[in-house]
C-alpha cells in the first residue's frame, strides 16, 4: 500500500524504513493538540456518536478467532517441535489440536472474552436471547452496551445526544445505573461491517488526491487544501474537496462503491474524512436535488403493488445511508413540503428516531418523556405471544396470554415490527373514575365478569428435568413403574405405566412425577452385569412436585444431555385468572395492581349498556401528565365505534400517521358520544347517575409478569440454618420475615422492648445454657447428675441457668477457640 | 303553588291530625315548580349531572307540607310498564313511575342472580388440539345452552348425585383427518347425550358383568321426560368457534352443563347485558328561530330537533324525538348561550330497559324470572321481621 498501515488502533504504521508518513501524522496531531489548547471548541466531544463505533459479533469472534488461530500454530509446532526431538520419527504422529473449537465453545458459553493478544479482557459479551416476550427479545437484540464500567459517575456520556438523533432511540434506557449507557437502536439503523479498503484508496488518488509523499509541509496546510484521511490514515490533501466529495457521493449512489462508505468535509480542520469501517451507525435518507425530494408518486405506487423493494430505491439512488458525520454535510428536511433549495436530504419518517419498543408507545410525543422510558422497561415484561413456535418450545419459563389481543390504537412501528400479529396485552375498557377506596396508589379495580369472560388470563410454562444418572462405577439410575397398591400410590396416581407423568394429567402438591431409584452404592465397582442388581440395592429418589395445585403436564420430552445421560424433560402449565395484586399496565408507563375485583352489577354502565372492564383512579394523570393515554382511549372509543383501526405513531399527526384529536372526537360525536369521551354513567349500586361525567373508552392494557402467586410468601414456625439455629432466609427456603437493624431501632426508640425480646431471641433462636457464676465461662448440662457442670471449675456449684440467641452462644464458642475468652458477668435482677 | 287543590281538601275534610292540616287550605299540597324538576328530572349540564340522586326520605319536604312517602296505591296507579321491542334475543321496554333504585334492583338480579345452565365440568378423554384442556374447558363453559333452568335443580340439592334433575350431558367428538385441510370446530359439534355420561369412571372397572359405571348416574333418559320431549336441548348458537385443528388433531369429550347463578361466574348470568337508561327529555328554554334553529338541528347527531315552519319564512326548532338523545351534549357546546337554549334532562321515574339474552330464556320470561326472584327476596325479609 501506498499510504502505510495502520494498526487497529488507528495509528499510522512504519512501512519499511519509510518513516515519512508517520512523521507527518504525528504532526498533523500535535498541530490539532495545539489548535485544541488555543481555541476549545476545536476539541472533539467523546460522546458525539461520530466518534463511537459498535462492535458487531463477527469483528469480536474474528478477533478471537485470530487469537486461537495463532496459539494452535504455535502449539503445533511445539508439538512438532517436540516429536522431532524423540527418537523414534516414524511414530504415528497426531497434530490436531482442538485449540480453536474449545476456545469458541468456552467463549460463547461464558461469554467472557480473555485475548492476552489484544489485551482484552471483558465479561458478559455473550448472553442468553431474552425470550420471555416477543417485544424483550426485539429490545434484547437491538441493545448498545458500553464498554465502560457503569460506576463511574459522570453525566457526559448518559446524556442525551442530539447526534442520537435518528440513529439511538432516545426513549430506550433502563433506569438506575446503567441509564443513558445501555442504549437501543432506533428503527432503521444499520451498523456497518468492514469494507475492503484498497479500491476505495486507489479510486481516491484517481479523484486528485495528491499523494503524502510528494507534498512539503508548507504545501499540506495551504490555506485552500483540505486533508483527506480515510479510516484515520492520512492520504493526502485535495484543493477542492467539495467536488472530491460530490464525485464519491455520485459514484455511492450508482452503486460503483459500497452504499455505507460515507465521505465528509470538515471546514473547521480542512479535512475531508472517508469511511469504509466497520461498527458506524447509519440510517437511510430521501435523496432531494436542490429541495426536490428522488422519489416520485409513481415511485410509491411501484412500492405498494409490490414491484419495488427498499433495496431497489436504494440502487436506484432514490435512497441513501448516511452516518452521523456525513449527516453533518447535509441539511435534511423533516418533511418534503419543509424542503427548501438548499435541502439535500428528506426524512423518511421521523417516527424512525424511535427504537422498536418506543415505537409502541401511541402518542409517545404528547407524555412527559420518562412515561415513555418507563413503558420501555415495562413493555418487555408484558405477558403475551412470544412467537409462532410458542407451544412448541420448551423454555424453561414461559409467560403466555390465553386471548392476547392487537392493540386498537396501533402505530406503524407495531404493524412492520408484527406486534399486531404477535400482541402482548388486551383492549380494556376503562373507566377513569374513583371507586370504592381500593383505587387509590394506581391500584385498579376489575370487573369480575370480565376475569370470568377470560380477561388477563395467563399460562405459565415452566420446566422441569430429571437426569438418568450414569454412575462412575456403571451401574444407572432407573425408572420404575409405579406401584399402584403402595402407600404412596395417591401421589404416583399421574404416573403411566413406564414410571414417567402423562401429559394431560392435573398435578397437585408433592406429586410424584418421575418415579426414579438410584442404586445406593455408586463408587464401588461391581462385578458382573450392572444391569442385574437386586431391588434392595437401590433406594427411591421419586421426583415431587412442589407447586400451587391445579397444575398441568403440557409436555415431556426424552432427551440426552451432553453427558449422553438420559434426561426428561417435563413442560408443566398453569393457567391463572387475574387476582388481588396482580401487576397490570398500559403503555405509558402507568403501572398498577389489581385493587379489588368486584362483581359486574355493581359496576357502573353507561347509557348505551357498556360496562368497563376495570376503573383506574384519576390521580394517575396530573402528576404523570401522560396525555398520550387520553388520546390513545379516544381514538380507541372511535375505533370500536366506527370499526377502523386508529393509528397513533409518533409524531404522525402531519404525515397522517397518527390521527388528530380533532378528527376522533368528530367521530366520536358522530357516533353519539360526547366529544371529550366523557360518557352519561349510572352507579350499578345506587341505580343513580353519577355526578360527574366519566372519561370511559378501551385502552390496551398488558399483563405484567410479577402475580402474586409467585411472590406471596409467608411463615409461622419452619427451617433453620444449621449453624446458627436461626430461621432461613428468603421465600425459596420458606424463610422468615427479618426484623432488621432499622426495625429494631424504630422498636428501641419507642421503647417496646419486650417485643424485641421476643422477635429477635424468642422467635428466632433461643438457647438454654448454663453459665458459671464463680468464673463466667459456659457449662453445659450433666443429663446423669440432672445439673449443670461447669468444666473449668471442674464442680456445679455455682452454676445458673439462663437463655441466650444460639447466635450469641455460638459466638463466645468461637472467640475461646481464638484464645480470646469472654466471661460472663451475672446479677440478680 | 299557594293556590291548594280545593277539591281534594273538600274530599278528606272528616279525617284528624295529617289529613286534618293537609286539608286546611292555605298549606300547599303540591311542591314548587323548581323543586319538584329537581326532585324528579336529572339535569345534564355541560360540566356535569347534577340531582342525580332520588329522594327517598318520607318527610324531606315535611316543612313545605308535602308528603313525600312511597304509598303502594299512587304506584299502582302511576306504574306502567310499555314494550317498545321484543325479539328472540333482545327486548326493550319502558318502566313508567318506577324509582330507579327497583329497575336497578331487576337490572342486577338478571345479571347475577337468574339461574341458567351452564357447562361446569368437562371430562376429556383426547385432546390433540393446540387449545390447551382448561382454555377449551373455559371456553365450552362461555357457550350458551338452551335448555329451560326451571326444569332443572341445583346441583348443590343432590350431593354429589349427578342425576337426570341437574346435569346435561354433552359430547363433542370431531377429528381432523392426515392429509386433510384443518377445520374449525364450531359449537354445534356438541351432542346431546339425553341418557347421560358414557365415558366409563375409571376407578371401578371390576364388576364388568353389570353396565360401567360412569360419570352420572341417570335413573332415565332425559327425552322420555315430557318436559323435553317437545322441545330438545342444544346451544343456542351453533356457529361459535371452539378450536381449530390441524391434520392429525382429535379431541374427544364430554361436557357435564349444571344449573348456576351468574354471581358465581359470568357463564351462568341469562343476559349478555342488562340495563336502563331514564328517559331523555330535551327542553327548548327560549325559542329557537331561523338560523340558530338550523344550527341547532344540524349540531344533534341523534337528530333529534326539527325545524317547524310557521308562515312567512319564519322557522323554529322543535324537540321532535328525545328519545333518541344519547346525551353528547353537542347541542350545549359551544358556549354560555346554547347551555341557556337547551336542557337536557333525564325522567327519573321512567326508565327504558333492555334486556339482552343469551338465548337460554326469552328475554320477556327472564324479567318475569326477575321479578319472581325480588318477591322471594322481599317475601324472605318480611318472615325474617315478623
Amino acid at each position: 500500500m501506498d499510504g502505510g498501515w495502520k494498526t487497529d488502533d488507528g495509528i499510522q504504521m512504519v512501512d519499511g524504513d519509510n518513516f515519512r508518513p508517520k512523521c507527518i501524522y504525528v504532526a498533523v496531531m500535535m498541530r490539532r493538540i495545539m489548535d485544541a489548547i488555543l481555541n476549545k471548541d476545536a476539541m472533539d466531544d467523546k460522546d458525539y456518536v461520530g466518534n463511537k463505533r459498535l462492535e458487531l459479533s463477527g469483528q469480536l469472534i474474528s478477533l478471537l478467532f485470530e487469537d486461537l488461530f495463532k496459539s494452535m500454530t504455535t502449539e503445533v509446532k511445539n508439538l512438532t517441535d517436540k516429536m522431532l526431538d524423540k527418537p523414534d520419527k516414524a511414530r504415528n504422529f497426531d497434530m490436531s489440536t482442538n485449540i480453536i473449537t474449545l476456545g469458541l465453545e468456552r467463549t460463547l458459553s461464558t461469554g467472557n472474552f480473555e485475548i492476552k493478544r489484544f489485551r482484552m479482557e471483558r465479561k458478559g459479551m455473550t448472553q442468553v436471547l431474552q425470550r420471555l416476550s416477543f417485544i424483550g427479545a426485539m429490545g434484547h437484540m437491538t441493545r448498545v452496551s458500553p464498554q465502560f464500567e457503569k460506576s463511574r459517575k459522570v453525566s457526559g456520556p448518559r446524556a442525551l445526544q442530539p447526534s442520537q438523533w435518528g440513529m439511538l432511540c432516545p426513549c430506550d434506557t433502563p433506569e438506575g445505573e446503567a441509564c443513558g449507557l445501555v442504549k437501543n437502536l432506533a428503527l432503521m439503523t444499520h451498523v456497518t461491517t468492514d469494507e475492503e479498503e484498497g479500491p476505495l484508496i486507489s479510486m481516491c488518488y484517481l479523484l486528485g488526491v495528491e499523494d503524502l509523499e510528494l507534498l512539503s509541509a508548507e504545501e499540506l496546510h495551504t490555506p485552500d487544501s483540505f486533508l483527506v484521511i480515510f479510516n484515520g490514515l492520512i492520504l493526502g490533501k485535495h484543493r477542492k474537496p467539495l467536488r472530491f466529495a460530490a464525485a464519491i457521493r455520485k459514484l455511492r449512489r450508482d452503486g460503483k462503491i459500497g452504499e455505507f462508505v460515507s465521505v465528509y468535509v470538515n471546514e473547521k480542520q480542512h479535512c475531508v474524512y472517508l469511511a469504509s469501517d466497520g461498527g458506524r451507525v447509519c440510517r437511510p435518507l430521501v435523496i432531494a436535488d436542490k429541495g426536490i425530494s428522488r422519489i416520485k408518486q409513481h415511485h410509491m405506487k411501484e412500492l405498494v403493488d409490490g414491484v419495488r423493494t427498499f433495496d431497489d430505491f436504494l440502487r436506484d439512488g432514490l435512497l441513501e445511508y448516511l452516518d452521523v458525520n456525513e449527516e453533518n454535510n447535509a441539511l435534511i428536511a423533516l418533511y418534503e413540503g419543509d424542503a427548501t433549495s438548499e435541502t439535500t436530504h428528506i426524512e423518511i419518517e421521523p417516527f424512525t428516531i424511535l427504537g422498536v419498543i418506543a415505537g409502541l408507545i401511541p402518542y409517545p410525543h404528547h407524555n412527559q418523556s420518562p412515561r415513555n422510558t418507563y413503558q420501555c422497561a415495562m413493555g418487555k415484561q408484558a405477558m403475551g405471544n412470544i412467537a409462532y413456535n410458542q407451544l412448541r418450545r420448551m423454555d424453561s419459563l414461559l409467560y403466555l396470554l390465553v386471548y392476547p389481543q392487537r392493540p386498537l390504537l396501533t402505530t406503524k412501528t407495531i404493524e412492520l415490527v408484527g406486534y399486531d400479529k404477535l400482541g402482548a396485552g388486551q383492549n380494556a375498557t376503562v373507566a377513569v373514575m374513583s371507586y370504592s377506596g381500593y383505587d387509590i396508589e394506581d391500584a385498579i379495580v376489575m370487573n369480575k365478569a370480565s376475569l370470568d369472560r377470560g380477561f388477563g388470563r395467563c399460562i405459565v410454562m415452566k420446566k422441569y428435568s430429571a437426569v438418568i444418572q450414569k454412575h462412575s462405577n456403571d451401574t444407572s439410575d432407573r425408572i420404575l413403574r409405579p406401584n399402584r397398591t403402595a402407600d404412596t400410590a395417591g401421589r404416583m396416581q399421574i404416573l403411566d405405566d413406564d414410571g414417567i407423568a402423562a401429559p394431560g394429567e392435573i398435578l397437585k402438591p408433592f406429586d410424584i412425577y418421575v418415579n426414579k431409584q438410584s442404586p445406593i452404592d455408586t463408587r464401588t465397582p461391581k462385578s458382573g452385569s450392572a444391569a442385574n442388581l437386586p431391588d434392595s440395592a437401590y433406594r427411591s429418589n421419586a421426583q415431587s412436585f412442589k407447586g400451587h395445585g391445579g397444575e398441568v403436564i403440557d409436555r415431556v420430552v426424552l432427551c440426552s444431555d451432553k453427558d449422553k445421560n438420559m434426561c426428561i424433560k417435563f413442560l408443566i402449565r398453569h393457567t391463572r385468572r387475574p387476582e388481588l395484586g396482580d401487576k397490570f399496565s398500559s403503555r405509558h408507563g402507568q403501572k398498577g395492581v389489581c385493587g379489588t375485583i368486584v362483581q359486574q352489577e355493581d359496576f357502573p354502565f353507561s347509557e348505551k349498556g357498556i360496562c368497563p372492564d376495570l376503573i383506574m383512579n384519576p390521580h394517575g394523570f396530573p402528576s404523570r401528565m401522560t396525555v398520550g393515554k387520553m388520546i390513545e382511549l379516544l381514538g380507541g372509543k372511535a375505533g370500536v365505534s366506527c370499526g377502523r383501526f386508529h393509528y397513533g405513531s409518533a409524531f404522525g399527526e402531519r404525515s397522517g400517521h397518527a390521527d388528530k384529536v380533532e378528527a376522533i372526537s368528530e367521530t366520536l360525536v358522530s357516533k353519539g358520544f360526547n366529544y371529550s369521551g366523557k360518557d352519561f354513567i349510572y352507579s350499578g349500586i345506587t341505580g343513580c347517575p353519577l355526578q360527574a361525567y366519566i372519561f370511559m373508552g378501551p385502552i390496551y392494557y398488558q399483563k405484567l409478569k410479577h402475580m402474586v402467586l409467585d411472590k406471596m410468601h409467608a411463615r409461622g414456625s419452619g427451617p433453620r440454618v444449621m449453624l446458627t439455629r436461626q430461621p432461613t432466609e428468603g421465600r425459596a427456603r420458606n424463610g422468615g420475615l427479618r426484623v432488621g437493624e432499622m426495625e429494631r431501632d424504630c422498636l428501641i426508640a419507642y421503647g417496646a422492648s419486650m417485643l424485641i425480646y421476643e422477635r429477635l431471641m424468642l422467635s428466632s433462636d433461643p438457647f438454654e445454657v448454663q453459665v458459671c457464676t464463680a468464673c463466667g465461662l459456659l457449662g453445659y448440662y450433666n443429663h446423669k447428675l440432672k445439673t449443670g457442670i461447669c468444666s473449668s471449675c471442674k464442680n456445679g456449684d455455682n452454676i445458673s441457668t439462663m437463655k441466650l440467641p444460639y447466635a450469641c452462644k455460638l459466638m463466645i464458642q468461637e472467640l475461646q477457640s481464638m484464645n480470646i475468652v469472654p466471661r460472663l458477668k451475672l446479677a440478680d435482677a | 303553588m299557594p293556590e291548594g287543590d280545593v277539591s281534594m281538601a273538600e274530599e278528606s275534610n272528616n279525617g284528624s291530625g295529617l289529613d286534618y292540616i293537609m286539608s286546611l287550605e292555605d298549606v300547599p299540597s303540591k311542591l314548587p315548580p323548581h323543586l319538584e324538576l329537581f326532585k324528579t328530572r336529572v339535569l345534564c349540564n355541560n360540566d356535569a349531572p347534577v340531582h342525580t340522586e332520588t329522594i327517598q326520605y318520607s318527610g324531606a319536604y315535611a316543612t313545605l307540607g308535602v308528603d313525600n312517602s312511597v304509598r303502594l296505591d299512587n304506584f299502582c296507579e302511576n306504574f306502567k310498564v310499555e314494550v317498545k321491542r321484543l325479539t328472540d334475543s333482545d327486548m326493550e321496554f319502558d318502566l313508567i313511575g318506577i324509582d330507579p333504585a327497583i329497575a336497578n334492583a331487576f337490572r342486577r338480579i338478571l345479571i347475577s342472580e337468574v339461574p341458567t345452565m351452564a357447562i361446569e365440568r368437562v371430562y376429556i378423554a383426547n385432546n390433540t388440539s393446540v387449545v390447551q384442556d382448561e382454555v377449551l374447558s373455559h371456553r365450552l363453559g362461555l357457550v350458551p345452552i338452551r335448555a329451560d333452568p326451571r326444569l332443572f335443580e341445583y346441583p348443590e340439592n343432590a350431593g354429589d348425585d349427578k342425576n337426570e334433575k341437574n346435569t346435561i350431558v354433552f359430547k363433542l367428538h370431531a377429528r381432523c383427518r392426515v392429509g386433510q385441510p384443518r377445520i374449525t370446530v364450531k359449537s354445534d359439534k356438541l351432542k346431546w347425550l339425553p341418557n347421560g355420561s358414557e365415558l366409563p369412571c375409571e376407578d371401578v372397572r371390576s364388576n364388568a358383568g353389570s353396565k360401567p359405571k360412569t360419570f352420572t348416574s341417570f335413573t332415565c333418559s332425559q327425552d322420555s321426560l315430557p318436559e323435553f320431549s317437545g322441545n330438545s336441548i342444544s346451544v343456542t348458537y351453533p356457529d361459535i368457534i371452539l378450536a381449530k385443528l390441524g391434520p392429525g388433531q382429535e379431541i374427544e369429550l364430554e361436557a357435564h352443563a349444571v344449573k348456576g347463578i351468574g354471581r358465581t361466574h359470568a357463564k351462568w348470568s341469562p343476559v349478555a347485558t342488562a340495563w336502563y337508561r331514564m328517559l331523555p327529555e330535551v327542553v327548548l328554554l327560549e325559542d329557537v328561530v331561523d338560523e340558530v334553529a338550523d344550527e341547532l338541528k344540524n349540531k344533534c347527531p341523534a337528530n333529534v330537533f326539527d325545524i317547524e315552519d310557521f308562515g312567512k319564512g319564519n322557522r323554529r326548532a322543535t324537540v321532535a324525538r328525545p328519545r333518541d338523545c344519547t346525551l353528547c351534549r353537542e347541542c350545549i357546546r359551544g358556549g354560555k348561550e346554547w347551555e341557556d337554549r337547551v336542557s337536557l334532562r333525564r325522567v327519573k321515574h321512567h326508565c327504558i330497559f333492555t334486556i339482552e339474552s343469551t338465548g337460554a330464556l326469552p328475554p320477556e320470561v327472564l324479567f318475569t324470572e326477575a321479578v319472581k326472584i325480588l318477591e322471594d327476596k322481599c317475601e324472605r325479609v318480611i318472615t325474617e321481621l315478623s
